[in-house]
């Protein structure tokens, strides 16, 4: 059984339909990207699936579990993250408390705890912090460990995103254009990166523009155009599909 | 957090061992008094404006439930102070989520509007309802006392006061590095990415709205106690503004910023009594030039030019 199933999943903002009828499935532990020309749907389909858009019609399934319309922080509880195309940093907090953030589930978020700083509360605060640190530099963000968030080069910020997703231990990861903006050696990183993130044993759903890297790294594609889905298959299905090519290209009517 | 946030507390509690000692006379104990109750309740409401980036305007109203819920309930009824005390903070407890928990579930800041609202409401309860609050003249408050022991002398108030704040500074440190601070500040730094990372958003702020209006209840009854006397004026709009000016001016999301700007906005008006008739453009025109030029507020401002964390 898939680990994520989508069905005839919709949503349409006023008249215009974002998403029109998509389905698709991920089987668990692959690296699984959706691509498309800007506008197509992908961002959207993104919000959809981690709760914060809600679908206008169509199921989606996490491990057969149906979970279209649950809100966000209920599909973290299930091992689902995320990072954002247009970063989500909290530039009012260090670098290391955005990624001890993102560990907030398995820590004790009691009130009265914390505000008596118990020593349970405090140990397993400060083995967070090492925890969060050792993720930092998983991302290739030693330098930052002790960094303020809103000190940090553009680059640094969409690693930090991905730090923060991983500090959730989760088992799906959602990274939304990981590598927008970045340069070429920036994006090689980001590669390598992602591909660690997948080989410790997470499956990665990855949209993204840079086609050498969505080549390189996914098992299978999905191609949005328009909201709806134009082809699905492994990279060489999709690289010869001859709508692919013409939403790419242009087609000649 | 730096480590050293907590040295701040041990100079706090310094200066207020020492306090008691080098003030003059009686006039300035008590402005130190009302100086160290502000700067409680500009810190439970710095934690809801500043850490977790909601704002309330009504919270002078929280204030007056505990402060006449301090002054009915012995009066009329008969009840003991510190029941009457927390009756008023379960009472404010369950009014701030009644309200809190469905304007959370609205975007934007529909929480300014409703404390407007309510603090108004509420004011104009107790002035209406004359024949327990004693109307727009107020009324009594009768002694706090425990186990016999009856707080009476202004230095009595001081030492229960100073361990008051001492405590407040020490839990909002506490609070604002662990694992619920950081969800606060997270909502407010981005709201999208916290709710991702599983923070039940409109949990967290209901939770801090309740707590800071709790807090806010609690101060209005040791200010009712301490003062012997409560009138509306405690619980009216002004005060609210008065208590947001306080965090805004100190420095939002600044522990340190919420005892400062309680004690300058508690003492500025004694300052400026000089003036005769112009203290209050005096206090206005200094608290806009701070705005123009400490945007921040002053210790998040100072910080960053000496360059120590707050």
């Amino acid at each position: 059984m898939s680990m994520l199933e989508v069905k005839d999943l919709s949503i349409h903002f006023g008249g215009v339909k974002a998403v029109q009828n998509v389905s698709f499935s991920i089987d668990a532990g692959i690296v699984y990207a959706v691509i498309g020309p800007n506008g197509a749907g992908k961002t959207t389909l993104f919000n959809l699936i981690t709760g914060v858009y809600k679908p206008t019609s169509g199921e989606i399934k996490l491990d057969g579990e149906s979970i279209g319309g649950k809100s966000p922080n209920e599909l973290a509880t299930r091992g689902v993250a995320r990072t954002f195309q247009n970063l989500q940093i909290c530039m009012n907090m260090s670098a290391i408390e955005n990624v001890m953030v993102g560990a907030h589930l398995r820590l004790d978020r009691n009130l009265i705890k914390a505000a008596l700083r118990l020593p349970s509360l405090k140990r397993r605060d400060a083995e967070m912090r090492e925890e969060a640190a050792e993720l930092m530099r998983f991302v290739g963000l030693d330098k930052f460990v002790d960094s303020r968030a809103d000190a940090m080069p553009y680059g640094a910020l969409k690693r930090l995103e991905i730090a923060r997703a991983l500090a959730m231990k989760p088992r799906l990861i959602f990274l939304d254009e990981p590598a927008a903006g970045l340069n070429a050696n920036e994006t090689i990183e980001v590669d390598h990166l992602v591909r660690k993130v997948a080989d410790s044993g997470v499956t990665v759903v990855l949209v993204e523009h840079d086609m050498k890297m969505v080549m390189n790294l996914s098992e299978r594609i999905l191609v949005l155009d328009y909201g709806k889905k134009l082809a699905e298959g492994t990279g060489e299905e999709v690289r010869k599909n001859p709508d692919v090519i013409a939403a790419y290209l242009g087609a000649h009517e | 957090m730096k480590k050293n946030a907590y040295i701040g507390l041990y100079i706090v509690m310094a200066i207020l061992v020492v306090l008691p000692f080098v003030v003059p006379n009686a006039f300035y104990l008590d402005l130190v008094i009302r100086m160290a109750i502000n700067a409680v309740i500009v810190l439970g409401l710095n934690l809801l404006i500043g850490f977790a980036g909601q704002i309330s305007l009504g919270h002078a109203g929280f204030l007056g439930i505990g402060a006449y819920a301090s002054a009915v309930l012995p009066t009329h009824f008969g009840w003991h102070p510190v029941l009457a005390m927390l009756a008023g903070a379960v009472v404010t407890g369950l009014l701030a989520g009644l309200v809190a928990r469905p304007i959370f579930k609205l975007k934007g800041h529909y929480l300014a509007m409703a404390t407007l609202g309510l603090g108004i409401i509420l004011n104009i309860a107790l002035r209406n309802e004359a024949q327990w609050t004693g109307g727009p003249d107020g009324m009594p408050v009768p002694t706090m006392g425990l186990f016999g022991f009856e707080l009476t002398s202004d230095k009595q108030w001081y030492w229960v006061v100073a361990l008051l704040l001492s405590v407040s500074v020490w839990a909002s440190l506490n609070l604002i590095d662990s694992p619920f601070g950081r969800a606060l500040r997270a909502l407010h730094g981005s709201e999208v990415a916290s709710q991702v990372v599983g923070v039940d958003v409109v949990r967290y702020k209901v939770a801090i709205f309740v707590m800071s209006a709790v807090f806010a209840s609690f101060m209005g009854s040791v200010t009712a106690h301490y003062v012997g006397f409560v009138t509306p004026n405690l619980a009216d709009f002004f005060h609210s503004i008065e208590l947001v000016t306080m965090v805004v001016i100190g420095g939002m999301a600044s522990v340190y910023g919420s005892l400062v700007g309680a004690v300058l906005l508690t003492a500025l008006p004694q300052a400026l009594a000089t003036f005769e008739g112009w203290e209050t453009v005096a206090f206005g025109s200094i608290l806009m030039l701070c705005m123009i030029f400490m945007p921040k507020g002053l210790v998040p401002t100072l910080a960053a030019k000496f360059g120590k964390g707050d």
